[in-house]
């Protein structure tokens, strides 16, 4: 079972986010699990939301509390004391931002990627989601399931223009980083 | 075929796979996305329905209890203080023996105020007189609300489904929906025997004089009572079309020689299966039992479900303040009288939304041996943020 946690701020599409690589990971031909840690629902506010995938169907229902990988779809959140709160060492934490990965990597101890999400977004549907680039440069380091399992995931909830939008921020997100960079585990 | 679908989705689609004629409801976290997904569903043509905006959760129940009286298949669904607006009603609808189906995406009740996933919501109106199912996932839910509605038409009796709000109700998992085809098939049209009728008048909901009252009361818990083999069986009718059971009354799983057991309810019990694949090797395994009818409440099968048990474990998801466990003391009420019965260790733990971890199997377990173990503990409760005269 690979787990997952998505830390934004309300008004990003965390939760969004969360059933998208949960969806992903269904057309891929896995089991899925994905859920928001609710708090006080407020645009801006910090929100959490957690992924779980395996083979296996998955039972568990408790919180995230040791994942494998990070999804942070805003920079700022970065100076939360805990964001990396048990985050597995052999992962690794996708950050939304504009600085380096290594910057991040250096400052957090784990292995980092960063990615121009905002940007992308606000180029390519013209708002500044950045669930969609994230999630999509992610699948492209990881290799975890196929970026068109992405694709499938977005038809869904999507169409017309905004789905357009989506399916051009997935080519060009996964166009940034390095193929199957994090095939395999960080050294621990 | 498998779709991934959030709880809610898939509830308001199971629900209109059930063709009900009349919908009323108010929305209230965690129930809405259900309520938003209904009214989605009767906007876009996909479901035929009476769909009744009200003002209130009170209107709500009395619309559907309308609604049922008149012969028609009616639902709502609610939460928490929505449960205890209705509460009159509630009672109003099993007192008349009408046949309703109800989802409580189950939610902790004011005050503090809690927006999270306890069960002291449908725990206050436990006397109502409605069946109470619990659901352990999104699939049972799914599966439990068409049962419901056959059950509601085979007994006269409401039914409420009971599912954990957010936990279940939010999230996103794969789940098989039947076909339309399959469930028009499977669930006979709704005939009402003592419906209201302008061309057959009759009166409901009159006063009933001490003469009456007791009997009244008496054929309905002989009717709940009854009930019990008919959640049984339209299960096992469930099970022969879907190839799913939700097991029926309560479910045995785990390890069948176990000296220990824990019973739960709702989706507690996966995180605590999930707890004993990981943690069996190092604390030992147990006997899980689900139990799925919490109304009525099914002591025969709990007594052998129990049998050969040294210790049972009763999780209870909210507390009577003064008494403990609601769960518990109904269990060890039930087991009293069995020779070599368990000994019941009851406690409460994920009031309010806390988080129950996995960790959870171990520390339950780890109960049984301590001599020092309360009868009844709030289990997850940190002594250390109370003063000492609060504990």
């Amino acid at each position: 079972m690979i787990e997952y946690r998505i830390h934004g701020r309300g008004g990003q599409g965390s939760v969004a986010a969360a059933y998208l690589l949960a969806a992903a990971a269904f057309h891929a031909g896995q089991m899925c699990q994905a859920f928001p840690a609710f708090g006080a629902e407020r645009r801006g506010a910090p929100v959490t939301a957690f992924v779980r995938t395996d083979e296996h169907p998955i039972r568990l229902r408790s919180q995230v509390r040791e994942p494998h990988f990070l999804i942070v779809q805003d920079g700022t959140l970065l100076q939360d004391a805990g964001i990396t709160s048990g985050l597995r060492p052999g992962g690794g934490m996708i950050v939304n931002t504009t600085r380096t990965s290594e910057d991040i990597s250096e400052r957090f101890g784990h292995r980092a990627l960063t990615v121009r999400a905002t940007e992308f977004a606000v180029e390519e549907i013209g708002r500044p989601i950045p669930n969609t680039a994230l999630l999509a440069a992610f699948l492209s380091a990881t290799g975890l399931f196929p970026i068109d399992s992405l694709a499938a995931a977005l038809r869904e909830r999507f169409s017309g223009e905004v789905l357009e939008g989506n399916l051009r921020l997935v080519e060009r997100a996964a166009g940034t980083v390095e193929r199957e960079t994090w095939k395999e585990p960080a050294d621990a | 075929m498998l779709e991934a679908l959030e709880g809610s989705q898939a509830i308001a689609r199971a629900v209109a796979l059930c063709r009900p004629d009349v919908v009323a409801a108010y929305p209230i976290t965690p129930q809405t996305h259900i309520v938003e997904a209904l009214s989605r569903l009767v906007a876009q043509g996909d479901m035929k329905t009476e769909f009744v905006s009200v003002e209130s959760e009170f209107s709500a129940a009395s619309v559907v209890l309308g609604a049922a009286a008149a012969g028609t298949r009616a639902y709502t669904a609610t939460a928490s203080q929505g449960v205890l607006l209705m509460a009159e009603v509630l009672f109003n609808i099993a007192g008349l023996r009408v046949p309703l189906v109800m989802t409580v995406a189950n939610r902790a009740v004011s005050a503090p105020l809690s927006i999270w996933n306890d069960h002291s919501d449908s725990m206050a109106v436990r006397d109502s007189g409605w069946i109470q199912l619990h659901c352990a996932d999104n699939q049972e839910a799914v599966d439990t609300t068409i049962q419901a509605f056959r059950i509601t038409q085979e007994t006269e009796l409401p039914v409420m489904v009971c599912m954990d709000g957010f936990v279940l109700t939010h999230t996103f998992e794969p789940i098989d929906l039947p076909t339309q085809d399959a469930i028009d098939g499977w669930l006979p049209p709704l005939e009402f025997s003592r419906k209201l009728d302008p061309g057959d008048p009759k009166s409901l909901g009159t006063l009933v004089s001490p003469d009456f009252f007791a009997e009244v009361r008496h054929s309905h818990h002989a009717a709940m009572t009854k009930a019990l083999s008919v959640i049984g069986e339209v299960d096992e009718a469930w099970s022969a079309l879907t190839g799913r059971s939700c097991g029926g009354l309560l479910e045995v799983s785990g390890d069948p020689a176990a000296r220990i057991g824990i019973l739960a309810m709702g989706s507690t019990c996966g995180t605590i299966q999930t707890g004993m694949e990981h943690a069996a090797g190092e604390v030992g395994s147990a006997r899980l039992i689900k139990l799925r009818a919490f109304r009525p409440f099914p002591a025969d099968a709990l007594r052998a479900a129990c049998e050969g048990l040294d210790h049972l474990i009763v999780i209870d998801r909210a507390i009577s303040p003064g008494l403990g466990g609601v769960v518990g003391t109904e269990v060890a009420a039930t087991l009293a009288d069995v020779p070599g019965a368990p000994r019941i260790h009851n406690h409460a733990l994920g009031l309010g939304g806390r988080d129950i971890p996995e960790t959870i199997y171990a520390d339950l377990m780890a109960t049984v041996t301590d001599p020092d173990s309360p009868a009844f503990s709030v289990f997850d409760a940190d002594m250390e943020k109370l003063d000492p005269e609060d504990r």
